[in-house]
């Protein structure tokens, strides 16, 4: 969770600075969900995480090296400038790369859990969309097909309270998300989403079940995006009093207080892993920064896994008949 | 060896590359016992079982989203709508998740979509869509039309074993209309055109259900002299640009033919390349008989008044011939 904190603060203050450019989405607030649902995975599980989910990939093995690479969109980020902030996603960590349409990932979701049941993998698959997304009919035909299928997905609403700037009263007239579980034939449930240890319980369970071929969860965690929808939005829309009462609740803090009731963990101890953390994040600035930028003519590349150079029909400036 | 129709030609391709290769499932509505609303999975859940002849809910945007999901985890899934004009429900799966990954994440999508498409049947506005123009316009997706049962079979091997997402355009019209000998059909290389009758005087570049009359309409013409070239392009992206080019350039004359509506369609493509790489080779303008601009309307006077025919494609290439 401080990883995902440190690394997201940075970011917001390198797209202050220019470095990081485009949209600037962050997790922050919602460290609590993005850490402790990935935290119960085994490797070869998979996740289908939102950009929010800074601390799915930081459980998950991205290295602040890797994350700062595709924030700034050097050659050697995953996408190598061709998408960018957490639309990325690797083998080794299991993660399937996210594209905007954030609800069209639940399918994609069901799809990987459909695939692992035929390939004779027990491997649960862990997907996130926010409150806004949860409204799109992709996401409600995944939850269906998935309990059909008696499929092991975990789908998780984090409900942040805003869809851009759309409260949840304009958004849904249920009284909880998870309320919608029961019309799919799933268990669901709704974990306050800023305490790490409840929304870890919640997870482990929901996987549990899956790999017994009890088939889908639904987990609503309730918190607060603590930031704008992006970097660019004052998220003047959020009344104040909102904001601190929330921030009476971030994830961090009330985690810090757990461990300091159970003697887990000094002070001392704590800082000198946020410094190590830190040192990590600004090695991996440091050396993103001097990384190259993609070449230009890359962008034409890798439409296509298999295309024949012949197959692009040239423009006559280039070409001559016969040729 | 009987002669096979162009629907059995998709179900024979289908069944053979089940057994050659167990990474091959079906996904889509009504297609296990039902055996599809065409007929063109008969047979196959008998023969291959639940687990790779997949039945799912009317859920167009969660067919393809599973299908995009199982290929991403090394299945090859060929997912089937019930009609093309459906597809438009789970657009964004194929227009921004199937046709992004490889470029964006280097992971590649193989799967195949097949849409049963086209006129000529009384369906109405609902029923006939052609809609290659729409996916012509998503790069990473490639697209295949296939206009005789020989190429059915051969065209969707090849889309069964390529490694991008292939729109696969089957034409209602053809499937119990045309027939042909399957003996030795092989996997048909994508982007190669096929020479459907060879000619002097003018090139017809066509393909789908437009391709048999593009070749009664050269047939009717040669008691006055005329001997037309009718190019089936067979593969939309990529298209065989050399093979049109080179055979306007022998003829002087283009006429280009498709049932999809006009403006913006396919053609427009085809007609601009000509233009731009065989300007000098022209003694005509380059023509085009398509659908006009309307929706397809169901009364058959009305959609014959739309949509292409022999006629129209005849009295086109006689006024082109005598230009």
């Amino acid at each position: 969770m401080v990883t995902s904190r440190r690394i997201e603060r940075r970011v917001i203050e390198l797209y202050r600075q220019g470095v990081v450019t485009g949209g600037c989405y962050t997790g922050i607030g919602n460290e609590a969900t993005s850490v402790a649902t990935a935290w119960p995975l085994g490797e070869h599980d998979v996740l289908v995480p939102t950009h929010r989910d800074m601390g799915s990939h930081v459980v998950r093995g991205h290295e602040p090296l890797a994350i700062m690479r595709q924030y700034m969109k050097r050659a050697t980020g995953q996408t190598r400038g061709k998408d960018s902030s957490l639309h990325m996603g690797a083998e080794h960590s299991n993660i399937v790369g996210m594209i905007s349409h954030l609800a069209h990932m639940a399918p994609v979701a069901v799809g990987v859990a459909l695939a692992e049941r035929q390939l004779g993998r027990n491997s649960c698959v862990l997907t996130t969309v926010g409150d806004g997304a949860s409204s799109l009919g992709d996401f409600h035909e995944a939850l269906n097909f998935a309990a059909v299928q008696d499929l092991p997905v975990l789908f998780v609403i984090v409900n942040n309270q805003y869809a851009y700037s759309t409260p949840i009263s304009l958004q849904y007239a249920c009284e909880r998300l998870s309320d919608r579980a029961a019309g799919y034939g799933m268990p669901g449930e709704t974990v306050d989403g800023t305490d790490v240890v409840e929304v870890f319980d919640a997870a482990r369970r929901a996987y549990e079940r899956g790999r017994r071929g009890e088939g889908p969860t639904l987990v609503e965690s309730v918190t607060m995006r603590a930031r704008g929808h992006s970097e660019h939005d004052d998220f003047k829309y959020v009344p104040s009093e909102l904001l601190e009462a929330w921030w009476r609740w971030d994830p961090i803090e009330r985690y810090e207080r757990y461990l300091d009731e159970r003697g887990v963990m000094t002070s001392d101890e704590r800082r000198s892993l946020n410094d190590d953390v830190d040192q990590d994040i600004e090695r991996a600035i440091e050396r993103a920064r001097s990384e190259p930028m993609p070449e230009p003519a890359t962008a034409a590349t890798d439409v296509y896994r298999d295309w024949s150079d012949g197959w692009t029909v040239p423009s006559g400036e280039d070409w001559e008949l016969g040729s | 060896m009987s002669a096979t129709t162009y629907v059995a030609a998709i179900r024979e391709a289908l069944d053979e590359e089940m057994a050659r290769d167990e990474r091959v499932f079906l996904i889509g509505e009504d297609i296990g016992h039902f055996g599809g609303a065409f007929k063109a999975t008969e047979g196959l859940l008998e023969k291959y079982g639940r687990g790779r002849v997949v039945d799912t809910p009317i859920a167009e945007g969660l067919i393809l989203g599973v299908a995009i999901g199982a290929a991403i985890r090394g299945l090859r899934p060929v997912a089937e709508m019930q009609f093309a004009d459906f597809v438009t429900c789970g657009f964004s799966q194929l227009a921004y998740n199937a046709s992004t990954f490889h470029y964006r994440l280097g992971v590649s999508v193989p799967m195949v979509v097949r849409l049963p498409a086209g006129g000529s049947v009384g369906g109405g506005p609902f029923h006939s869509k052609n809609p290659e123009a729409w996916f012509a316009q998503v790069p990473g997706l490639k697209i295949v039309a296939p206009a005789t049962p020989r190429d059915a079979k051969g065209l969707l091997l090849a889309a069964m074993r390529d490694p991008d997402p292939v729109v696969y355009l089957e034409q209602k019209y053809l499937y119990r209309r045309e027939k042909g000998e399957l003996e030795g059909v092989d996997a048909i290389e994508l982007g190669r055109a096929h020479v459907a009758r060879a000619g002097r005087h003018a090139t017809v570049v066509t393909y789908g259900n437009t391709v048999s009359m593009s070749l009664a309409a050269a047939d009717a013409l040669t008691s006055e002299g005329y001997d037309v070239e009718v190019i089936d392009l067979r593969t939309l992206v990529p298209w065989d640009w050399r093979a049109v080019v080179s055979s306007v350039a022998k003829t002087g004359r283009a006429l280009v033919v498709h049932e999809a509506t006009r403006t913006a369609g396919f053609g427009a493509e085809v007609a601009a390349t000509i233009a731009d790489l065989a300007f000098d080779r022209l003694d005509a303008p380059v023509r085009r008989v398509t659908a006009l601009d309307t929706p397809t309307p169901a009364e058959k006077g009305l959609e014959q008044f739309v949509l292409p025919s022999p006629e129209k494609i005849e009295r086109a290439l006689r006024d082109l011939l005598a230009y």
